[in-house]
């Protein structure tokens, strides 16, 4: 069963009420990904993590983990551990005692594997004390250590750095890096891509529940290098010179502020250069845009533009991408 | 590694009903109130003559618990039972917590069980220490002397001991029915607050029902009825009919209870926490 994908999604869908959180979402996350699954508040991350966790029911469409139903039974999440949103403990109760139940309900209550576990996030000290008198980001360590007793295979994380100081980022980052390197597969919510930029391989970005972007993080990257600034010394010109060049997409400009436009590949930025110099406006800036993967992010899940506009703008990047999707 | 079910999660149920407060202020009630009624008779040693066996208490500490039995039907155990059975699955709704239970490795219609389990743990624990203590302390206030019983015959107080303990087993068929009703309300409602007041509200209007014109008749099918059918236990010969009765209704209450609540549990989407 070691073939089958620790992730995979097929047409997963969740309707509540008219609302749609899920919308079609197919993905496949493999074996040793670090897969971040990246969107703003509201577009489905949560509940497509509680899918894979078999807390709701898809209104269509299938979550499988490692091959497995876990609609049908636990037994699925065999090698899966994580938590969706915050993760909760029983207040009353202390850190300890809640690690020990969760334990006993895995079947396997070695006190090994506790001690080791609040060790690893560093709550030894602490596990003695009730949990309701925990800070946000003492309990998000004990949902950490709660699922790492369970020696997953898959851990699935939601927002896991979130409420957390720069510290208790930088911990956890390290950790998951850490998880990862010790071979973890490791899927992960962010709203903030560079929270998560540096740990994942691959990123799914969703939108109003739907993908607007899965693949290698570094092929997206290398889309959001290609975008070009342009200054001349008659942008009007140069805009006319621009439309309709084979390899040259998405010009806008804003106001005085410098033309920008997408490239396919250098090729097409030297001959561009020739034909602005033939046409009489004068380069004073040719460059590849500051614009970061984060601004990417931003446009791909905040552009206001209608469905249709979406279709296009996925078109061309998967263009730009090499196909990919 | 042993693979986990039901009774782990029993098990676990009751250290957390151990470490919760309710659990106490329902078990202190339960040892409480047959204190307090015994050292009021001690006090002022009247008697709640409009009740069976409420004329003996100054004869035998044997009928203490089963005066008390009678005062708490109509509310009283049927609260103390709801207070955590109403809770037991709301309060993880409340905690957040289902989601971290049922991704583990135990099924949800065995977190349910153990629930169930645990729930009527309680209940029984509850009755148990309310009969012991009535009894202990009827036979410091009014010694361990025989009773008589709702024939008229005396029984000696070996075997008056034995019909008391008797009643509280029959007694436990409708508190488990009321454990039973509660356990679907905190399914359904997913708050703790209304499910015990629902079910108290269901166990005080269902009384009513017989004032309808016409449906006097199901008077003895209603659950109210139920909490008094240990009194067959005491008469000569034993009348057998309303105990058996109460177990069939009780039955006809708690188990499509617990088998609607155990659906939704089983369906019910955990999308908060
Ligand atoms: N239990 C629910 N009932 C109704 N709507 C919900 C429920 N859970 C989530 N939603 C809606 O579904 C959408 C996606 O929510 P969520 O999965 O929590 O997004 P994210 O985790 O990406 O912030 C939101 O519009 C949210 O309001
Ligand atoms: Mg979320």
């Amino acid at each position: 069963m070691s073939e089958q994908p620790p992730v995979a999604l097929r047409g997963l869908t969740k309707q509540y009420g008219h609302i749609t959180a899920v919308d079609d979402v197919s993905l496949t996350v493999n074996e040793g990904d670090v897969f971040g699954y990246l969107g703003p508040n509201g577009a489905g991350k949560t509940t497509s993590l509680r899918m894979m966790l078999g807390l709701i029911t898809p209104t269509a469409g299938e979550a499988r983990v490692f091959g497995h139903d876990p609609q049908k039974s636990v037994d699925a999440l065999a090698d899966v551990a994580g938590f969706v949103e915050a993760p909760r403990f029983y207040p009353y109760l202390d850190g300890m005692t809640n690690l020990r139940l969760v334990a006993a309900l895995d079947g396997n209550e070695a006190k090994t594997r506790i001690d080791e576990a609040l060790d690893v996030v560093e709550l030894t000290g602490r596990a003695s004390d009730k949990v309701g008198g925990y800070s946000h980001g003492m309990r998000q360590r004990l949902g950490i250590a709660a699922a790492l007793i369970r020696r997953p295979k898959l851990l699935l994380l939601d927002e896991p750095a979130t409420g957390l100081d720069p510290g208790g980022m930088r911990d956890m980052r390290a950790l998951i890096a850490r998880l990862s390197a010790e071979g973890m597969t490791v899927m992960l919510s962010s709203h903030l891509l560079a929270e998560v930029e540096e740990l994942c391989n691959r990123v799914a970005i969703v939108r109003s529940g739907r993908i607007v972007y899965e693949g290698e993080l570094d092929e997206l990257r290398a889309t959001a290098g290609l975008t070009i600034r342009l200054r001349t010394s008659d942008d009007e010109v140069a805009l006319r010179v621009l439309s309709d060049r084979r390899g040259i997409s998405d010009v806008t400009r804003r106001g005085a502020a410098p033309i920008q436009f997408r490239a396919a590949d250098e090729a097409a930025i030297g001959e561009l250069s020739r034909a602005l110099a033939d046409s009489g406006a004068l380069i004073f800036e040719l460059a590849p845009s500051a614009a970061t993967l984060e601004d990417l992010f931003f446009e791909l899940t905040e552009g206001e533009g209608d469905a249709q506009a979406e279709e296009k703008r996925l078109d061309e990047l998967s263009d730009l991408t090499g196909g990919e999707q | 590694m042993s693979r986990p079910g039901t009774l782990t999660v029993y098990r676990w149920e009751l250290r957390k009903l151990r470490a919760q407060k309710r659990t106490y202020l329902g078990l202190g009630a339960a040892v409480l109130v047959p204190i307090v009624f015994s050292v009021a008779v001690a006090i002022q040693p009247g008697e709640p003559a409009d009740v069976p066996f409420g004329r003996y208490i100054n004869d035998t500490g044997l009928a203490f618990p089963l005066v008390t039995l009678l005062f708490g039907s109509i509310w009283f155990y049927p609260l103390i039972a709801a207070l955590v059975s109403g809770d037991i699955v709301a309060n993880e709704d409340n905690n957040g917590t289902l989601k971290t239970i049922l991704t583990r490795s135990v099924e949800r219609s065995q977190v349910f069980f153990g629930k169930v389990l645990a729930a009527f743990s309680y209940s029984i624990l509850a009755i148990i220490l309310t009969g012991v203590v009535a009894t202990v302390a009827g036979i410091i206030v009014s010694g361990f002397n025989p009773i008589p019983t709702l024939s008229g015959t005396l029984e000696t107080p070996e075997r008056g001991l034995l019909l008391v303990a008797g009643s509280l087993a029959v007694y436990l068929m409708p508190i488990l029915a009321i454990s039973s009703f509660a356990l679907l309300l905190s399914t359904v409602f997913r708050n703790s607050a209304a499910a015990v007041v629902g079910t108290l509200m269901f166990s005080l209007l269902l009384q009513l029902v017989v004032i309808i014109p016409g449906l006097d008749g199901l008077q003895p099918y209603l659950l109210s009825t139920q909490f008094n059918s240990w009194q067959g236990l005491l008469r000569t010969p034993a009348d057998w009919d309303p105990i058996i009765r109460a177990a069939w209704v009780c039955a006809a209450y708690a188990i499509p209870s617990l088998a609607i609540a155990l659906t939704v549990f089983l369906r019910r989407d955990v999308a908060g926490g």
